[in-house]
């Protein structure tokens, strides 16, 4: 005569490794999802770490041959480009999400959600040689607004989508609520809407961002890169990406390490950047 | 002399210009009336939902709609302040009218704000204060001075009998408030704007008991500021709240009349079946 219970004990340690097993393989994949960022992190610390040096923050590079000197132009450079691009791609971005959810449900409307689909699968490259075209060739010059517009091209998808996801995610009750209160409809979109919508449309900036400052590909053709000042927004300018692979591409180990000191300043600065807006944004009433 | 004068401007407000006949008691008998709808008619794609409509609504009364699930008392009340005007295929037809003045006449955002309306579930502002909720359908029409909105906040939420509980943390979330709370606040939102007529869809079907008979409280004193349209599912609540009842059935309005007429002797025989219960 068999054990009744031990069938089920038995079945239930069974159970019990499976669940086991299975949560070993989650913790381990989700291990391996931020054993990237941890070991670029580090890594990038421990290769930059000899060459930061306040001059590296407030020094232009020097010429080859030459030691010391620092990457300001660029460090400064790269915030210019990357507002640059916000204050193009951002608006245009958040725009376009209102319009797709608040304003249409019409053929254009999924035609636009298709089209930015299309847009952000763009190689960056191709984007790049896109600003060369419309903007560097006719103004004769590379210039910081060529690389502005095409940082701003490369955040309008993002920016669409999650601007659009999350104003989705905004229940119709809350818009009828606003109108109900004699509230006109725009202000209801902007005011209301918009607002409680914010936390995740901030998120979506914030990726939009990230991306854009690291991109180096779009800067060759457009804003090309500077060794010095540049004096104003239509001329070359410098940033930390395109310097990293000046850098990184020469023969010299003294900018092999200044290549990834400007690593670990664009990783952190994109960190800090982060940190700042979300507690800048932070929305006190979203959690009580 | 001046009171004649008084008189008659209120009475030429009511005047309209085809009214000109009508005797003096006519004009009274209007006058107390603050909405009417003649030949109401609202469809969806082509597919009506609800068909003429004529009804009025009597000023510092009210009025309980009552009917089956889908017999178009949500549909007719969000006609009331052009709650239609954002569904899609939705097209309203005949006329509505506030005192005796078809809506036409006035701007769609200021209709919003003398019809307002409070909804089934509790739908408070989730990313605002407490106070901002309150003062929202103010701040958000025009500029108003710190010490008015304080004042206007204050009796919105005294007059929709939240004030007790919430006057020390007016800064806080509106989301920390429980399911009762928030629709009392939803009330408060919409006493602040100072409408005309309140309208309620089913205000107390998403709460408890106890909040339930709190709202109807609440309901009872607005009485005598606000003509009170309410959609109710529960009879004693109707019953118990309302001044006069309309019974809805397929899109049309059955019966109407006062409230204890339509519970003991309607005239109708699908009112009667309905009430007692032998169908909806």
């Amino acid at each position: 005569m068999t054990d009744y219970y031990s069938k089920i004990r038995d079945n239930s340690s069974r159970r019990k490794f499976k669940s086991r097993l299975m949560l070993t393989l989650c913790i381990l994949a989700a291990m391996l999802a931020i054993l990237p960022l941890v070991y670029i992190f580090f890594y990038t610390t421990i290769q930059g770490a000899s060459s930061l040096n306040l001059a590296f923050f407030t020094e232009l590079p020097k010429p080859v041959g030459e030691t010391g000197g620092g990457m300001a132009n660029a460090i400064v450079g790269t915030l210019i480009l990357v507002g640059l691009g916000s204050v193009f791609g951002v608006p245009v971005g958040i725009l376009a999400g209102i319009y797709v959810t608040e304003y249409s449900k019409n053929f254009f409307a999924n035609v636009v959600k298709f089209v930015t689909d299309v847009l952000s699968g763009i190689p960056s490259i191709i984007i790049g040689i896109f600003a060369y075209g419309l903007i560097v060739i006719p103004m004769q010059r590379f210039s910081a607004y060529a690389g502005g517009f095409a940082l701003g091209l490369l955040m309008i998808p993002t920016v669409t989508r999650i601007s659009e996801e999350m104003l989705k995610l905004v229940p119709h009750t809350i818009r009828e609520a606003a109108l109900a209160l004699g509230i006109p409809r725009w202000k209801t979109t902007l005011r209301i809407v918009l607002r409680t919508a914010s936390g995740g449309i901030v998120t979506g900036i914030l990726l939009a961002v990230a991306r854009a400052a690291g991109e180096t590909a779009p800067l060759l053709f457009t804003s090309f890169g500077n060794s010095f000042w540049s004096s104003t927004l239509d001329s070359p300018m410098a940033s930390i990406p395109v310097q990293i692979f000046n850098y990184a591409i020469s023969p010299y180990d003294e900018w092999h390490g200044k290549a990834w000191a400007g690593a670990f300043v664009l990783i952190s600065l994109v960190f800090i950047v982060s940190l700042l807006v979300r507690i800048a944004t932070r929305n006190k009433y979203s959690q009580n | 002399m001046t009171d004649e004068s008084i008189n008659i401007t209120s009475v030429e407000e009511v005047l309209t210009a085809n009214d000109a006949a009508l005797t003096e008691e006519e004009i009274y008998e209007k006058s107390k009336f603050s909405l009417e709808t003649e030949n109401l008619c609202v469809s969806f794609h082509g597919r009506e939902a609800i068909s003429d409509i004529n009804s009025k609504f009597r000023k510092h009364s009210i009025t309980a709609i009552i009917g089956p699930s889908g017999c178009g008392k949500s549909t007719f009340l969000r006609a009331l302040n052009f709650m239609h005007d954002l569904t899609p295929g939705a097209l309203v037809s005949g006329s509505i009218k506030i005192h005796g003045k078809d809506i036409s006449e006035y701007d769609m955002t200021d209709v919003r704000r003398r019809v307002g309306m409070v909804f089934q579930k509790p739908n408070p502002f989730p990313t605002m204060s407490i106070y901002e909720n309150v003062s929202a359908g103010l701040t958000l029409y025009k500029r108003h001075k710190r010490k008015e909105l304080d004042e206007i906040v204050e009796r919105a939420l005294v007059h929709a009998g939240l004030w007790e509980e919430t006057k020390d943390r007016l800064k806080v979330s509106a989301m920390a408030l429980s399911g009762g709370q928030q629709q009392r606040l939803c009330i408060a939102r919409t006493l602040a704007i100072n409408p005309e007529i309140i309208l309620f869809d089913e205000p107390t079907s998403a709460l408890d008991p106890i909040s339930t008979s709190r709202i109807e409280e609440t309901l009872h004193t607005l009485k005598k500021d606000y003509t009170i349209i309410i959609v109710t599912h529960n009879m004693q609540q109707a019953s118990r709240l309302s001044d006069y009842t309309s019974f809805f059935f397929l899109g049309k309005l059955i019966e109407h009349g006062k409230t204890r007429t339509i519970f003991t002797s309607p005239k109708n025989t699908l009112t009667e079946e309905y009430i007692i219960g032998k169908f909806g």
